[in-house]
C-alpha cells in the first residue's frame, strides 16, 4: 500500500527529473538511518530487527540464537520497545584448539521507537528456535476504522 | 569476555555453483569449530531451524550442514523495517581428521546446532614379541 502524493509527479516531462530522482535515491542509500526506509540493513546494534504490521498488530522479529528465553528481557515503555539479554553459551575452556571462531557472545541491548502507539498490557512474545517474535496490539486510537459511505 | 557487546553480523548468502530451481535463499551460518583429543565439535547458528529441518551429511571428507527454516512470519503483513533477511542455511567443510561416522552426535537447541564428530582412534603401536625356537 504505497501512498503517492500528487506533488511527487512532475507536471511536465523534464529531462532532469530522472537525474534528480537518482540523486535522491543515492541520498537515501547513504543515509545511515534505519527505520525510515524498509529493505536496507542499517544497524550495528544487536539484534537486527524486522518490523511489520497488519491492521491491528505490530510484529517485531529478531534472530537471537543460543540464548535461553529466561536470559532475554523485554520491556515496553510508552512507544519504546527494549530488548536486552546476554549470550553465554560460548565455551571458555582454554584447552580447546579453535579452528574457526565466528560466533560471538556477550551482552546486547536494543531500544526501538515503535511507529505507532501500542497497548502495552497485551504484548505477547514467543521465542522458538532462536527466533523472537513480539506481537504488539495497536492502541485503539490508531486502529483503522472503516467509514461507511451513505448513498441517497 | 562476557562483558563484550554483541554486534550485528550481516548474513552472507551462499554462492552456489548451479542456480537452484526453487527461488529460495541460502545463507552461510556462523560457526565455531574446535578440537579436543577425542573429537571435533562444530557449532552453527541457524535461528529459525527446528530439529526436523537439520540435515548433516558426511561423505568421505566432505561435511555438509543444511538447515531448512520452517515458517516465515505472516503473509498479510506490511513490512515497516527490514534489517535481516531470512532463509535456509547451508555450509560445507572439508574435514582433515578421520571421523568415526557411527558415533556422530547432533543436537539442536535455541537455533544452534551442536555437532560432535569423534575422531577415529589411531592404531595403537603393539610390540610383537618374537619367539625363539
Amino acid at each position: 500500500m504505497a501512498i503517492i502524493r500528487f506533488s511527487d509527479r512532475p507536471l511536465f516531462r523534464n529531462p532532469w527529473v530522472d537525474f534528480e530522482r537518482m540523486r535522491r535515491e543515492f541520498d537515501t542509500l547513504f543515509q545511515g538511518l534505519a527505520g525510515e526506509y524498509p529493505g536496507r540493513p542499517g544497524t550495528t546494534v544487536f539484534p537486527a530487527l524486522n518490523i511489520s504490521e497488519d491492521a491491528n498488530h505490530l510484529f517485531v522479529r529478531a534472530e537471537i540464537p543460543g540464548v535461553k528465553a529466561a536470559d532475554l528481557d523485554l520491556s515496553v515503555e510508552g512507544d519504546t520497545l527494549t530488548i536486552s539479554g546476554e549470550r553465554t553459551t560460548c565455551p571458555v575452556d582454554q584447552k580447546l584448539s579453535y579452528h574457526r571462531r565466528e560466533i560471538e557472545c556477550g551482552r546486547f541491548s536494543r531500544a526501538v521507537t515503535l511507529p505507532t502507539r501500542v497497548n502495552p498490557d497485551q504484548v505477547g512474545a514467543g521465542f522458538v528456535n532462536g527466533v523472537l517474535t513480539i506481537t504488539l496490539p495497536k492502541a485503539e486510537a490508531v486502529k483503522p476504522r472503516k467509514i461507511a459511505i451513505k448513498t441517497q | 569476555m562476557t562483558e563484550k557487546e554483541m554486534q550485528v553480523r550481516e548474513k552472507q548468502e551462499v554462492q552456489q555453483a548451479g542456480e537452484p530451481t526453487k527461488a529460495e535463499r541460502y545463507f552461510v551460518p556462523a560457526v565455531d569449530i574446535f578440537e579436543t583429543d577425542e573429537a571435533v565439535t562444530v557449532l552453527a547458528d541457524m535461528p529459525g531451524v527446528d530439529k526436523e529441518g537439520v540435515e548433516v551429511r558426511l561423505e568421505d571428507d566432505s561435511l555438509t550442514i543444511k538447515g531448512t527454516k520452517s515458517g516465515n512470519g505472516g503473509k498479510d503483513e506490511r513490512v515497516l523495517l527490514r534489517e535481516f533477511e531470512s532463509g535456509h542455511y547451508l555450509r560445507r567443510f572439508t574435514m582433515t581428521e578421520v571421523i568415526d561416522q557411527a558415533k556422530i552426535e547432533a543436537t539442536m537447541a535455541d537455533g544452534v546446532l551442536t555437532l560432535k564428530l569423534p575422531k577415529v582412534e589411531p592404531a595403537k603401536p603393539r610390540k610383537i614379541a618374537v619367539q625363539g625356537g
